[in-house]
Parts: structure tokens; sequence; C-alpha cells
């Protein structure tokens, strides 16, 4: 499939279904949306992203029913430095839909998932872990893959990559 | 009391600790404790060109190497707007369902050995040995294939490799009989998996479960089907599915697809497409050797890929593949340079694990070790 020009207009991408639904919802919880190499990205609001995950999951047109991934990014040093990633998968209408947060360096928080999906605990852990983000209202906040005494968060763009010591 | 298993136990299939809670024989809390293999693979990707990238892969879930192969090129693909060739797509779901019975023996062997029983598994290393063969056959690797390339694979199949895959395509059906005349009617096997470590759908979906773990509990999923990548809509397979949710339904499903999926290999040799294993595209795919010694705009190509990589057009994307453990996504971000600026893996069993303590607790003691094998961990997808 060769490559097509992303679609970054809302107004053409309003008939998604995720995209329709979050916009009736709040419409001012809806950032920015694109549609890329058939992926559709939708970015949140990062006080809405709970609420907003919650609607796509209990929606009966999206059934977003299933959290596949959270992740995040670094774009050190722009700002706002960290996007979170969450990937939504529905299992009955087999569909994926991507929605971002994007958080600034001076306070990496945001609302965590893990009172919609338990599932969400170990990836937010590891994202706190390697990127420093803190998930509040998460049951267990604390190193998941690192040393529990480890210093920085090794995944930041300005962590060397052989490390500090 | 609490008891720590692991990480050095055998039944925990790698570096897993797990610290429980118990009251006499009943688990009263249990606690995964994961990141004793954690290698940073995903910063080294980081700092690497794309086509270096392909032999990382291999080493995060060592059992199914070539899932792992398929999910990043697939995703490097998709960023890139490459069509691969026919021919080359059918190899990959050749040898991917190669690679899911390899796991799915060792599982088979591992598990069958926590509980007990011991034979099972010198049957299933049998098997894996010959499919072992056969990959390294054609890469000239056993385990760490790195046998897939962005753009298609790494070398046309030696000769003799069809006639190899297709005299065990012919046999290997027969040998899952023995199997499951071992396993399947035995009542002592009944009695340690069934209504064991159960877990109900909603339960598994709430909690990130896929592949076998989330059809043993009834949920029909399977990304092969319900949304094929690489050419995978061209077979025909039946997906597995049981409702129990306990261990002897992960078990089933499991055996069931090693029957399913030898079936997709037989396929795969019966309409395997003519033509060339590499997609036409010089700046991206290393030319051919021949090529490269007698043509010098060839040479030029392969100098420039192998001292300063291609760039891939910025975006990101997230291509999902289901290996034998569950999902497995790659998240690619690209900033438009020849390094991928971040690579995500999701990995199956990371999220399978979650599941532990909703299948133990209340449970006996001695039922964690099935329940732990029932999940199918690895643990270097785990920590990478």
């Amino acid at each position: 499939m060769p490559l097509v020009p992303a679609i970054t207009d809302l107004e053409q991408l309003k008939g998604h279904p995720a995209v329709a639904r979050l916009l009736a919802w709040n419409r001012a919880a809806v950032v920015e949306v694109k549609f890329d190499r058939e992926e559709m990205t939708i970015c949140v609001d990062r006080g809405n992203i709970r609420e907003a995950c919650a609607v796509l999951r209990d929606d009966a047109e999206c059934a977003f029913n299933f959290l596949s991934d959270v992740t995040c990014v670094d774009w050190y040093p722009a700002e706002p430095r960290f996007e979170v990633i969450y990937h939504l998968l529905s299992i009955p209408k087999k569909e994926r839909v991507r929605l971002k947060v994007r958080l600034d360096s001076a306070s990496p928080a945001v609302e965590s998932l893990t009172s919609l999906w338990p599932g969400a605990n170990y990836f937010e852990r590891e994202v706190f872990d390697l990127f420093g983000i803190r998930f509040t209202g998460h049951p267990y906040m604390r190193r998941i893959l690192m040393p529990e005494d480890w210093e920085g968060h090794p995944l930041r763009k300005d962590y060397p990559v052989e490390g500090y010591r | 009391m609490i008891l720590n298993m692991g990480p050095q136990h055998p039944s925990t299939h790698g570096v897993l600790r797990v610290l429980l809670e118990i009251d006499g024989e009943t688990v009263v809390r249990i606690m995964p404790d994961i990141g004793f293999l954690h290698t940073g693979i995903e910063k080294t990707c980081e700092a690497k060109f794309y086509q270096q990238v392909v032999p990382l892969t291999d080493r995060i879930d060592y059992l199914c190497p070539m899932t792992n192969n398929l999910c990043y090129v697939l995703a490097v693909e998709k960023l890139l707007g490459l069509e691969i060739p026919p021919k080359a797509q059918w190899l990959r779901v050749l040898l991917n369902e190669l690679t899911r019975i390899n796991s799915h023996l060792v599982w088979l062997g591992t598990h069958a050995l926590d509980i007990g029983a011991m034979t099972v598994f010198l049957y299933c290393f049998r098997e894996r040995e010959d499919i072992l063969r056969i990959f390294e056959m054609a890469s000239g690797q056993r385990m760490m294939t790195s046998y897939f390339r962005v753009g298609g694979i790494a070398l046309e199949p030696p000769l003799g490799f069809f006639e190899r895959v297709r005299e065990f395509a012919g046999r290997f059906p027969e040998k899952v009989d023995e199997y499951e005349n071992l396993l399947t009617g035995n009542p002592i096997w009944m009695m340690r998996t069934k209504g064991v470590a159960r877990i109900t759908a909603e339960d598994a979906i709430a909690l990130g479960a896929t592949g076998p773990t989330l059809r043993g509990s009834g949920v029909d999923f399977d990304l092969r089907r319900d949304m094929p990548y690489s050419g995978y809509e061209n077979f025909k397979f039946k997906v597995p599915v049981a409702q129990e949710g306990d261990v002897f339904a992960r078990y089933m499903c499991r055996v069931r697809e090693l029957r399913e999926s030898i079936e997709i290999v037989r396929q795969a040799l019966d309409g395997m497409p003519e033509g060339p294993v590499k997609a036409d595209a010089p700046g991206v795919v290393l030319p051919d050797r021949e090529k490269m010694k007698t043509q010098m705009e060839a040479l030029i190509y392969h100098f420039k890929i192998i001292t300063e990589g291609f760039a891939v057009p910025a975006g990101e994307v997230y291509q999902a593949v289901e290996s034998p453990r569950g999902e497995m996504g790659y998240y690619i971000v690209s900033d438009g340079t020849a390094k991928p600026y971040r690579v995500h893996m999701r990995a199956a069993c990371f999220a399978n694990l979650q599941t532990l303590p909703k299948m133990c607790e209340g449970g006996l003691l001695a039922d964690v070790v099935a329940a732990i094998g029932s999940i199918d961990i690895v643990l270097g997808e785990i920590d990478r």
C-alpha cells in the first residue's frame, strides 16, 4: 500500500465512529485527530482521558472493550515533552484506535486507567518506571522492570544509552 | 506465611519470582515480581538502524523468533508503504506456523513436566528438533533465526526445503495423537487441570489477556482471522475456543492449534506462489550478491544501506500479530531518519501474567505451578 498523506482535518474525520462519539460527548476534549497509514489517532485533553476511554468502552457503536497497550514517547527537548499513548481494541467490531495525551515536563502526571481496565496496571507501572510519568489513582505505583533503587528513567531521551554508571 | 518462589525455580520457566501469602495449603495472595531479565532492548533499538533491529527482536521471545521478526518488519513496511511479493508473504506464513508449533511443543513439554508427566517432554522435544533443523536449513540458525528482512526475506530457501517441510507436515498429526494419548484422557492429568485456575471471559478481557489464555475462556478472537496480516486471509483454518476457562481448556486450545497450524503449513506448501522473495525497493532491500559484484548501481545501494541505513518517512504505526502467546504488537515512531525514534513492544505474556492472581487466589499451592504453566510465559518477552 503506497503512502498517502495523513488526514488531520477534523471535518473530514468526524464520520469515524470513535471521533463522532467523542465529539458528541465533549467537543473540547478532542485536541487533534489524525488518520495516517490506515490508523486513527485521537489526541485527548489530559484531564479527560479516563472519561474518554470510559465513553469509548461503554458505547455500543464503538465497543472498544479491550486495552491493548499503554506506552509513552519522549519528545525532549520539545514541549509538551511526553506523549502517553493508549491503544484500544474493539473485540466485537475488530477495530483499533489510538488515544494520546500530551504532558509537559513540569508535571508529568495523568489519571490512571486501572479503574476501567485492571490490566492497565502493569503497563502504567512500566511507563512510570521507564519514563517517570505518574498515574494518579494507580493502586501500586512502583518500579516494575528496573531495580527498586535505580536512579533515573532509562527510556527518557536525555538518559544516555550506556547509562549513568 | 509468606513464601518466596523463584527467581530460580524450575517451574517458573525462566526468572520469574512469585511472592505467595499462604494459609496452610491455600493461596491467599500472590504477587509476581518481574524484571530480572530486563536488558533495555527498547532503548537499544533507538540507537540502531532499522535493519539492525531485526536480530534484537529474536531475542525478545526466544521461543518464537519468526513471529517477532514478522511483527517488526510488518510495522516498518507499513511505515514505508512497501508492497511485499506474494511468495515472501506465503513463506512468512509458513515459517510462522512452524514457529507456533515449535513454541507450543516447548510449552506442552515443560507444562506437562511441571505437573509430573515426564514422557511428554521427551516426545515434544523430538519433534521440536525437526522444526529447528528446518529453521537451520533456511536461515543457518536454529533459534535466533533473524530470517525476515524489511521488504521480504533474507534469502530464497535452499533446495530440498519444501520437500523437508512437506515430509514433516505429513507425519506431524499422528505425533499430536501421541501426545493426546498420553494426556487428554489421562485421569491424573484431568484431576490436575480440570477446574483449576479458572478465569472468566470478563476478567480475561479486563486484565488484557490475549491468545489461548483468552480463547480458553470462551472469547473467540484471533488476529490471524479477525484482522489478517501478511496474507492470512488466503488461508482456511479454525480458531479453537474452549468455554471452561481452566487449565484444561487452555491446554485443549493449544493442542488443537497444533493441528490447525500444520494444516496452514500444508496449504502454504500447496499454494506457494512463484516469484521473487524481496520487494523491488533498491533503497531499502539489499541487492543480490551476484548483482552487487557485477553492477555499479547495486554496489552503491549496498554500501549506502549498510553504512547509513535507509530513511523512513515520519509517522507512527502499531502492528499486531497473533504470536503463540497472544497479541504481539510493535509500536514504532519514526522521525524521518534512518534510526527508529521509539520502538515499543507490546508483549503478550506481560499482560497475560496479570491474570495469575485472579487464577490462583483461593486455590491450592500446588496449582500455582499448573496455572503458571498454562499461561505459557516467556520471561524474555515480559522483561525485554
